[in-house]
């Protein structure tokens, strides 16, 4: 699935003006914990979180996260999304909340990453 | 080595080696080289826009160094969950990356208030996270047994009241 496919899916906004929307996305994890996303994550994958602060974006130089869905609305600060931006990660917001955003993409196809 | 300062008796000690790992460590405890490269990182206290920073850091190093991608990830995430617990739960400290040809060795010491109970603080799921940390998204409760998952050796040395030293290593070849 792409990123696009997500996007539309999830009726997203893309946020910031880098982002590569044409990646490949091979599965997702979803958590608000950040040591949950650290101790999950061993292959490229979606992250759906509802946390917006920097370390969010931080994790992303520890583990390889493709891209980050902010849920229930959530936008984070213009620091955040230009940290994102430095590091070619594409970051987007849906409305929809963690269960719904997870549910669609699992019944869309996406698989669960390997924990 | 340096390996694994001098244990204070008085202190509370963790060690966990990862299984196999035993001859590997028995092997480094028992060189006397220096490290190829050291990297320093000061972590102050709740300072989450710069907490991760070091971890970072050291990881893109050894990515130029050509170190496998699975092992680097593994650095990477122990080393991040200990900077992020000095900056969570300690008055600050520092960090410190001893990289050598063939492993890592990095050292967390902070200015207390120590650990108590270590045996208690690495149970997944217990955390003494306070309402900040908690807002970051920290204080799952996973950050040590994180570390000790993702390290070939681990060692914490603590009390209450004291500073806290924890200090692991990841070989390179797996």
């Amino acid at each position: 699935m792409t990123l696009q496919e997500i996007i539309t899916l999830l009726n997203a906004e893309v946020l910031g003006t880098k982002a590569d929307t044409d990646c490949q996305v091979p599965c997702a994890f979803a958590s608000d914990l950040i040591s949950d996303i650290l101790m999950c994550t061993k292959e490229p994958t979606l992250l759906l979180t509802g946390l917006t602060n920097n370390q969010v974006v931080r994790l992303s130089d520890m583990i390889d996260v493709v891209a980050i869905v902010f849920v229930r609305g959530k936008r984070p600060l213009q620091d955040v999304i230009e940290m994102a931006e430095e590091r070619g990660l594409p970051i987007i917001s849906t409305r929809m909340t963690l269960y719904r955003s997870s549910g669609i993409l699992f019944n869309a196809g996406l698989r669960s990453c390997k924990i | 080595m340096q390996a694994c300062v001098a244990v204070k008796y008085s202190m509370a000690d963790y060690w966990n080696i990862a299984p196999g790992m035993e001859n590997a460590l028995k092997e480094c405890f028992s060189r006397d080289a220096e490290a190829d490269v050291t990297l320093e990182f000061s972590i102050p206290e709740k300072d989450f826009n710069n907490a991760g920073k070091g971890s970072s850091e050291v990881k893109n190093l050894l990515k130029r160094l050509g170190v496998d991608s699975e092992v680097l990830r593994r650095i990477a995430v122990a080393s991040y969950e200990a900077e992020i617990n000095v900056a969570a739960h300690s008055h600050g400290g520092e960090m410190t990356s001893l990289i050598y040809d063939d492993m890592i060795h990095i050292k967390f010491i902070d200015e207390g208030p120590g650990i108590a109970d270590i045996a208690q603080a690495m149970v997944p799921g217990y955390s003494t996270a306070d309402d900040l940390v908690r807002e970051f998204g920290f204080g799952a409760g996973l950050g040590l047994p994180n570390i000790q998952k993702n390290s070939d050796a681990l060692h914490i040395s603590s009390a209450a009241g004291e500073s806290t030293l924890l200090e692991f290593l990841v070989f390179f070849a797996q």
